[in-house]
């Protein structure tokens, strides 16, 4: 499934600078076979893996010729000799920490948060307070091994690890999450990193005041209660009581969102899964949809063959192998080194029958297309697509890659039935020099970057219980012909190096407004990109969109699907249906390039009981 | 054919790891040590004298350009009345030059005092070489080659930070000055640090 609109750019002199760097790094050919950058037979197997870095190919160079601010390295790291970990489960607590929860700020006590609960007071029937089930959450620093080859790395996490523990959440349960800063003093913080934080639940169906709003951050000692209400839209207007079961959501994540500083703190570490779960998709495969995921006895014991998947790239400086962030880069930062879960090119372990896997592009820069190769012939092996965005399609797909751009999600199945003994590789096959996006190629099988080695077992231990994905059938898309209330257009530009909406900038203090929509209205919203050779992932918070159109005809059929990023190519046009409903307050919408969202290309807008209808606000 | 299998079996060298402080590292990546001069015509070194132990606020310009350099320093102009005394006691300015050779010292001088810049905000011009490295190093650059090289399109991105607590962004110099202190405030000393 290719979806990227490419600018056109020879990958040959990409391919030439590579061999160049390589000698330039004077790696030996034992050494680049045993780190994994040419296969015995000579040829170059991770083409990008020495170079592709920062953004700095075009501004690194300093006036001496050297490779200036971005013209890092990481140090070699060996591919596939460390299992893949999948992020704990996390427990609810039976009392938080501190002072009993309020639904009114507790200032006094300790809290971060500037405005009530709105749930508690406008649908205490709903809502009773407090929710029974509570959890904790701590941000601090800690210490992790993301490749035997580097030394320990000081990140910041939730409880101290990356990827966070993972949230299990059922629809109907509503929950409240008491998150702690206890992160140290910025002379503390490595380099990089601000220790105040906003926690961003992505794509929640929630109250402003639990959004992680970019401007709700919280500083070193505080804590901030989240509810989380577990509601489907609609419960408090088109659908009530409960809501729509056609927007339900499935594959979420939560990450800092500080304003000016959450490439900075996201890169730390601090991001995470929640998973929710309802009566259809039901983390067991022998019941509702009967996708792969085998439980325990407790809810909250890890779902089997449901795992998740944190991609992310990573610079290491090479003098002292710590994660190195560019602070000085504005166009985007790229990395030479690939994690999942935290771990550079790990291994994962599967039984020869189907798995779901839940891949979030966790930034902080890079456009992936992950296929699934089989090294051995150089092919690639078709799959499942099954969810976008978290959001179940109507059916799954079958395609032979997936392409998400930062913080997009992408739910699917693999079968490896027919690869028991044998070893299958997610491949990211995108190529992208620089923090604009892209460059237009997608490189042959076997000669992108290597994400992970899947190692087939020779046989099961637990029955595959699910269903063949060609006869799953998911939910009915909400309807997207209502008529809009009002149709606004933002116009994503770039000016003297600065990011512009509709020709205007971003405040630092989120203070001015840019739209009211008016609750439980229908509004189409059109997405210009403008800005020449930049693309941009555009996230909208709390409702999530349709697309009606993309450059003017029906979106591809992957994109047939609820969303809450629309990524935005060279000079595309995207046209969105929304159904703003049940909650009031602040949201932005910004460029989820979180290099290019710290600076400004972000707006606020809010939801009211009047609304406006400026269409180029 | 997996290059990766040939990976599994010898363990790499056991390495040892640099140990330089972060603040150093930071130093000699984006603070080359040149000597600048301001509108005074006083020597400064970049490091030494301009961002060691400071906050600071940072913009390239040049004094015959009638793009955005006027609003621009307008608007930093507002944004020092607003921070007040602070600023040359342990908030700094400084605006770098991007036409060196016509930017002298005097040119300088009278740029600062037509725009009525206060004391604490230097205007600083040197030798071409040494301007375009602290660009580039300081990142006041475009990915697109033809923009770079066109002056006229110079990014009015504002870099500020605090150098001893190792907190850096940037963001519009065009952006309201309540909005561009707020954001310069964000680094600034917490609770208990040293102040200057």
């Amino acid at each position: 499934m290719r979806i990227i609109r490419y600018r056109e750019k020879s990958s040959l002199a990409n391919a030439r600078k590579n061999r160049l760097e390589i000698i330039a790094a004077g790696l030996s050919r034992r050494e680049l076979i045993k780190y994994g950058l040419i296969s015995s037979s000579g040829y170059l197997i991770f083409k990008n893996g020495l170079s592709q870095y920062a953004s700095g190919v075009a501004w690194g160079k300093d006036a001496s010729g050297g490779t200036g601010t971005t013209g890092l390295t990481s140090p070699p790291t060996r591919a596939f000799i460390e299992a893949m970990p999948i992020p704990p489960v996390r427990r609810p607590v039976a009392a938080v920490a501190g002072p009993a929860p309020t639904i009114n700020p507790n200032t006094s006590g300790g809290e971060g948060r500037t405005r009530p609960h709105q749930a508690f007071t406008k649908y205490p029937s709903k809502f009773p307070f407090a929710p029974a089930i509570k959890f904790e959450t701590h941000q601090r620093p800690g210490q992790m091994m993301m490749s035997p080859d580097l030394p320990l790395q000081t990140i910041w996490g939730h409880d101290g690890i990356w990827p966070a523990p993972t949230y299990y959440a059922a629809y109907g349960q509503q929950i409240l999450v008491r998150n702690f800063n206890d992160l140290p003093d910025p002379s503390q913080n490595g380099g990089f990193g601000i220790p105040e934080v906003s926690t961003h639940l992505h794509n929640l169906h929630s109250p402003s005041e639990s959004d992680g709003f970019p401007c709700d951050f919280f500083g070193r000692g505080k804590f901030y209660d989240h509810h989380y209400t577990n509601v489907l839209a609609g419960f408090a207007s088109t659908h009530p009581p409960d809501g729509d079961l056609n927007e339900a959501l499935g594959t979420l994540w939560y990450h800092d969102h500080r304003v000016d500083f959450t490439a900075q703190n996201v890169y730390k570490g601090l991001a995470g899964f929640y998973l929710l779960y309802n009566q259809s998709d039901t983390g067991d495969e022998q019941t509702g949809f009967r996708i792969p995921g085998v439980g325990g006895s407790s809810f909250y014991d890890p779902v089997q063959f449901d795992v998740p998947m944190m991609l992310a790239d990573r610079v290491f400086d090479p003098g002292t192998g710590q994660l190195f962030f560019d602070l000085f880069n504005l166009d985007g930062i790229l990395g030479d080194k690939f994690l999942v879960n935290g771990k550079v090119q790990p291994f994962f372990e599967v039984e020869p029958r189907r798995y779901r896997f839940r891949l979030v592009n966790s930034g902080p820069s890079r456009w992936y297309e992950v296929f699934l190769t089989d090294q051995g012939s150089n092919t690639q092996v078709p799959f499942w697509l099954i969810a976008n965005d978290g959001n179940l399609l109507p059916a799954p797909l079958r395609v032979t890659s997936v392409a998400a751009a930062v913080a997009e999600r992408r739910d699917i199945i693999i079968d490896f039935r027919q690869w028991a003994g044998k070893t299958l590789y997610l491949e990211n096959r995108l190529e992208q020099t620089d923090g604009r996006g892209p460059t237009g190629n997608t490189l042959p099988a076997g000669a992108g970057n290597f994400l992970l080695q899947f190692r087939v077992k020779a046989k099961v231990s637990t029955a595959d219980n699910s269903l063949d994905p060609s006869q799953m059938r998911f939910y009915s898309l909400p309807d997207k012909t209502a008529p809009a209330r009002v149709t606004r257009t933002f116009h994503f530009e770039r000016g003297n190096g600065q990011w512009q909406i509709n020709g205007r900038l971003m405040d630092a203090d989120c203070s001015t407004v840019r739209l009211r929509v008016k609750q439980n209205s229908v509004e189409n919203w059109v997405l210009q990109n403008n800005s020449g050779g930049w693309m941009h992932p555009i996230h909208i918070h709390v409702e999530e969109f349709q697309i009606l159109s993309r450059n003017g005809v029906a979106p591809s059929p992957f994109e047939v699907s609820r969303k809450d990023v629309a990524p935005l190519h060279h000079n595309e046009n995207v046209r969105l249906f929304f159904r703003f409903r049940d909650w009031e307050g602040r949201y932005p919408l910004h460029c989820h390039n979180v290099v290019h969202e710290d600076h400004a290309m972000m707006l606020r807008w809010d939801i009211d009981q009047t609304g406006d209808t400026n269409a180029t606000p | 054919m997996p290059t990766s299998n040939s990976a599994n079996s010898a363990p790499a060298a056991k390495k040892s790891w640099g140990t330089s402080a972060v603040r150093e590292v930071i130093r000699k990546r984006y603070f080359p040590d040149v000597t600048l001069t301001t509108q005074q015509g006083k020597q400064v070194r970049l490091y030494d004298d301009l961002i060691k132990d400071k906050i600071v606020v940072m913009n390239f310009f040049y004094a015959t350009c009638e793009g955005i350099c006027v609003p621009l320093t307008s608007n930093l102009v507002k944004v020092q009345a607003l921070l007040k005394a602070r600023v040359g006691k342990d908030i700094f300015m400084y605006s770098f030059s991007l036409k060196p050779a016509l930017d002298t010292p005097e040119v300088l001088h009278d740029y600062a005092r037509r725009f009525h810049a206060g004391p604490g905000w230097l205007f600083l011009t040197g030798a071409a070489d040494d301007m375009e490295l602290v660009r580039r190093r300081l990142g006041f650059v475009d990915p697109d080659p033809a923009i770079d090289a066109d002056k006229t399109s110079h990014t009015g991105m504002v870099r500020y930070g605090n150098e001893p607590l190792q907190l850096w962004s940037a963001c519009p110099g065009m952006s309201r000055p309540d909005s561009l202190v707020k954001s310069i405030l964000a680094v600034d000393w917490k609770g208990g640090q040293r102040r200057g």
